[in-house]
């Protein structure tokens, strides 16, 4: 706290040097001393008393007219001083919150961000941002004894806290049932259980689930109303839609999952993302489908990480730097 | 952008919500406040027209599925009319074109 006195002291003095040698500078100096005082805490009727206690000083006979104008103006101003501690409060509140947002921000991303496993047949490149501080993507990636590699991506609906904690729950749900990593179907099957008992009614979640087979090359899918992704043959030179039909987790309790498999050849890419890739709107509206193949399609001869990142700056650009959704976007592919 | 709901009484007395705008997380909430106290009723009849949706995200799409399960909860039906190809690709996707009724039918008499 400031001390009422040293206050006083530097405010007339302030206020004599504007009164006898007036120019722009002795104002800013009044503008310097309210950001001092809005940093001290120091209220608007408390500088405007401050004021009228100096004046005195200078007017020790003032026209009694006058003093109750300033006594009138006093009045006036204690609505600033409520809402000036009020703001103030709310600050104080919010730098909290943000505090707290932060924490749960930083022990999602350790839940979230799981190691890319490393193969010498596939090359994997990963890339999640949220649009804000916490994301309602995720993906995950587990090797098994096996040497098969599991892989999933899930889009909560909507963004920011509720849905960045109804993900934790897909997480938990995911890693308590390890035995079942290998039956893309009954994966599903299982968390759309666990996300019909739990969830809000409107609050729904979709899901692609892969299990990648070594020693068969081939890619064991289901999904569960998610965004298809691409699937790209080094043979025909061409893209392919990754199609595969489910409904999404939570819309109804008995909904079975069909399990799909694409073999895999050397030079194969699979594709996978979430909404917040096809949903990118420009000024001149929604990036297309083949839009992605065409950013894709310019960087084949990179790493599968550098083409993720690619594409994510190039979209990041066009949006302005501005990302409207969650932003998650998996490519892998056969190396051997 | 905005979105707005127009609400009539269809002949057969079933309630006809037509929505035009942009169905996203910022005006969601205006179409769950207004269609879940319809579906709330029980054998209601509620149709969703959708002829002049430009636009409508997943937050849209969760507020269509609470409309539908209240609807079966209380024996009513949910009926989701006109959706421009890029909603219908969306319904398709989700997977509730296998569930909820769609209609095409371009303009249905009201009162």
């Amino acid at each position: 706290m400031i001390d009422h006195k040293e206050l006083y002291q530097h405010y007339r003095k302030l206020l004599i040097e504007h009164m006898e040698r007036k120019s722009e500078k002795t104002l800013y100096n009044g503008q310097l001393f309210s950001r001092q005082m809005m940093e001290n805490g120091v209220s608007p009727e408390d500088v405007l008393s401050l004021h009228i206690d100096v004046i005195k000083e200078f007017y020790p006979h003032m026209d009694e007219k006058f003093q109750s104008a300033f006594d009138f103006l006093l009045e006036a101003m204690i609505g600033y001083g409520l809402a000036y501690r009020e703001h103030q409060n709310l600050r104080y509140k919010q730098r909290q919150l943000e505090s707290e947002i932060d924490i749960a921000a930083d022990v999602q991303q350790s839940l979230l961000v799981g190691e890319v496993p490393h193969y010498d047949f596939l090359d994997i490149g990963v890339i999640s941002r949220p649009a804000k501080r916490m994301s309602g993507d995720y993906y995950h990636f587990v090797k098994d004894e096996q040497n098969c590699l599991s892989v999933a991506i899930a889009d909560v609906i909507g963004k920011g806290i509720p849905a960045a904690l109804c993900m934790s729950m897909i997480k938990y749900a995911m890693d308590s049932e390890p035995e079942q990593r290998t039956k893309p179907g009954a994966v599903l099957e299982n968390l759309n259980r666990v996300v019909e008992q739990n969830v809000d009614p409107s609050m729904f979640i979709t899901m692609f689930y892969g299990l990648y087979n070594e020693s068969q090359h081939r890619l064991y899918f289901a999904s569960a109303g998610h965004e298809p992704g691409f699937y790209y043959s080094s043979n025909k030179d061409e893209f392919q839609e990754l199609i595969a039909k489910g409904r999404v987790l939570g819309l109804d309790r008995s909904t079975k999952y069909r399990e799909y498999e694409k073999n895999i050849d050397v030079g194969d890419m699979v594709i996978l993302f979430s909404d917040g890739v096809t949903e990118c709107r420009t000024e001149k509206g929604f990036i297309e489908r083949d839009e992605i193949v065409r950013l894709i399609r310019q960087r084949m001869h990179l790493s599968s990480q550098e083409i993720v990142d690619g594409v994510y700056k190039e979209l990041e650009r066009l949006q302005d730097f501005q990302l409207r959704d969650d932003f998650t976007l998996i490519i892998l592919k056969r190396e051997v | 952008m905005n979105l707005n709901i127009l609400h009539e009484k269809k002949v057969d007395g079933g309630e006809l919500l037509t929505i035009s705008g942009e169905l996203d997380a910022y005006t969601a909430p205006k179409l769950k406040e207004t269609i879940l106290p319809l579906v709330d009723v029980e054998r209601a009849s509620v149709t969703l027209d959708l002829k002049d949706t430009d636009y409508m995200d997943s937050t849209g799409i969760g507020v269509i599925i609470a409309a539908y399960k209240q609807s079966c909860k209380r024996n009513g039906t949910l009926v989701v009319q006109n959706l421009t190809p890029r909603v219908s690709r969306l319904f398709d996707i989700t997977g509730l074109s296998e569930i909820i009724t769609i209609d095409d039918i371009k303009k249905e008499e009201t009162t």
